[in-house]
């Protein structure tokens, strides 16, 4: 049962990602950007870290991506604006970091499985990401890497304002 | 997983969402007979005896009408929002339980589809996508009132999901749970009842409820004087059916949830629990028909700055009087 939920959502997690970058029109893609996040959060359902599936759904699909969308929507990207790089460089660049990463990925997942068990099923630690776990992580042994995070989001919100209301002004 | 326990969650699923598809359905006959009612008219009393097969002779209207798609709008997108709009409206229902747990063949049986420790954050999740169709749905007619609509809308769910999330801070700081079940438990007796505790928490969580169903007086997406129809003018036949069935079931799954968080979900004397957790929902679904009736509609610059300027700072408050109470 698990493991079939783990491939359909893993399909999607894929295709959709897949269809991020190939689909030209821009609110396309960040639909399937949408089902990509939705799939994660289901990835993260089945390993049982039910909050932080939440936790996914509510910021990345529900916060960002409606930005994103409202971003494309008011500016009106068109399709021919974006259309792919013809620089030679950045195109064999990006591809060579690709191949890259896909090899990070596969040189980690090897290791891990030199590292222990036999298979890629490593067992789940009961209150796995549980809200009392993180909360607890959050509020004692990193509350500084917290809080200066909250910092740090919060001058990059008063810095958006300010720079869309000195704009704003320079007009009037 | 034995076969048994699969098809008691499968038993559970489809009594649930039976249920659910039926209440939208006389949900709008439910509506326009109250409204009706207090505006001093009769309402819809002809198809069948008080009108009660009105919902299917509707139904059958709207699947036989023809589905008109405007010429340039994107087609995939164009079908894909009522679907997208309609898909979370029923899953909030998921994780609220509508009776207590029964006994049968010796087996405990729950009754909530998915009883998850996150329940709260769940319906938070699913609220936050139910913006998608709609923007989707305004986007895609290529039409400039959808457009308009669908940016109102999510302007306005955008901004009072904040306060709608802070309203339930409250609550979750006095239960000390976000599982919808420990919550009702926990409301044993009229007095235990969580808008005793919270009565601010309750006031803004059913404002913010209100809202994000884009109902009157927070209807601006569809303010049919300035934007004609709103996001889903361009829509017809099923589709058009879709976006208001979404509507009606999230006003009840808005009126099951606020059940259950605030007064005492199914608890009750006397009756079978469904019967209380039913008469509950079927009296704020009469609140929410009523505000319909009797409000007038905000100008958009008022409701976003009542949003963020009356309901945002008195969720802080409300979160900081819960705190100073607890700690004392």
């Amino acid at each position: 049962m698990h493991l079939i939920l783990f491939i359909i959502f893993a399909v999607f997690c894929i295709a959709g990602a897949i269809l991020v970058i190939v689909l030209r029109s821009p609110v396309a893609s960040a639909i399937s950007l949408i089902f990509v996040m939705c799939a994660i959060a289901g990835l993260f359902a089945l390993v049982g870290a039910l909050f932080v599936a939440a936790l996914q759904v509510i910021v990345y699909a529900g916060a960002v991506m409606v930005l994103f969308l409202f971003v494309i929507m008011l500016l009106n990207i068109k399709e021919e604006l974006i259309t792919t790089d013809e620089k030679r460089l950045t195109r064999y660049l990006g591809s060579a970091l690709g191949l890259a990463f896909v090899l990070e990925i596969a040189y980690f997942v090897r290791r891990g499985l030199a590292f222990g068990s036999s298979s890629l099923y490593l067992p789940v630690p009961k209150e796995f990401a549980s809200i009392e776990l993180i909360s607890t992580g959050i509020f004692t042994k990193y509350l500084l890497a917290f809080e200066m995070t909250s910092i740090l989001l919060l001058v990059a919100i008063v810095g958006a304002i300010m720079l869309a209301r000195g704009k704003g002004r320079r007009d009037t | 997983m034995d076969i048994l326990s699969l098809s008691l969650i499968v038993a559970k699923v489809v009594v649930i969402f039976a249920g659910l598809m039926l209440m939208v359905a006389y949900m709008t006959l439910f509506e326009r007979r109250i409204v009706a009612f207090i505006q001093g008219r009769k309402g819809p009393n002809r198809v069948g005896p008080q009108g009660l097969l009105q919902p299917l002779a509707d139904a059958l209207k709207l699947l036989s009408k023809e589905d008109v798609t405007p010429a340039g709008a994107n087609k995939i997108i164009f079908n894909l929002a009522p679907v997208i709009t309609f898909v979370p409206a029923l899953l909030t229902i998921a994780v609220v339980p509508v009776a207590d747990n029964l006994i049968l063949f010796g087996r405990e049986i729950s009754m909530v589809i998915s009883d998850i420790n996150i329940g709260i954050l769940f319906i938070l999740a699913i609220a936050s996508l139910g913006v998608y169709g709609i923007i989707l749905g305004g986007w895609s007619s290529n039409s400039k009132y959808p457009l308009l609509g669908s940016l109102r809308s999510s302007a306005q769910m955008v901004s009072y999901e904040v306060a709608l999330g802070l309203a339930l801070v409250g609550l979750l700081m006095v239960s000390g749970s976000f599982s919808l079940s420990e919550i009702v438990h926990q409301q044993s007796s009229i007095l235990e009842w969580n808008i005793i505790k919270q009565p601010l928490g309750f006031v803004l969580f059913a404002i913010c409820a209100l809202a994000e169903s884009n109902r009157i007086p927070f209807d601006l997406p569809e303010a049919e004087a300035e934007l004609v129809g709103g996001y889903n003018t361009e829509f017809s036949g099923i589709k058009f059916a879709m976006f208001f069935m979404a509507e009606y079931a999230n006003i009840i799954a808005s009126s099951a949830v606020i059940t259950t968080l605030y007064f005492g979900g199914w608890q009750g004397p006397i009756l079978p629990p469904i019967v209380w957790f039913l008469i509950k929902v079927v009296f704020f679904l009469f609140g929410f028909v009523w505000v319909r009736a009797t409000l007038p509609r905000f100008r958009y610059d008022q409701l976003m700055r009542f949003g963020w300027l009356v309901l945002l700072p008195l969720a802080l408050l409300n979160i900081l009087i819960t705190g100073i109470v607890l700690v004392l």
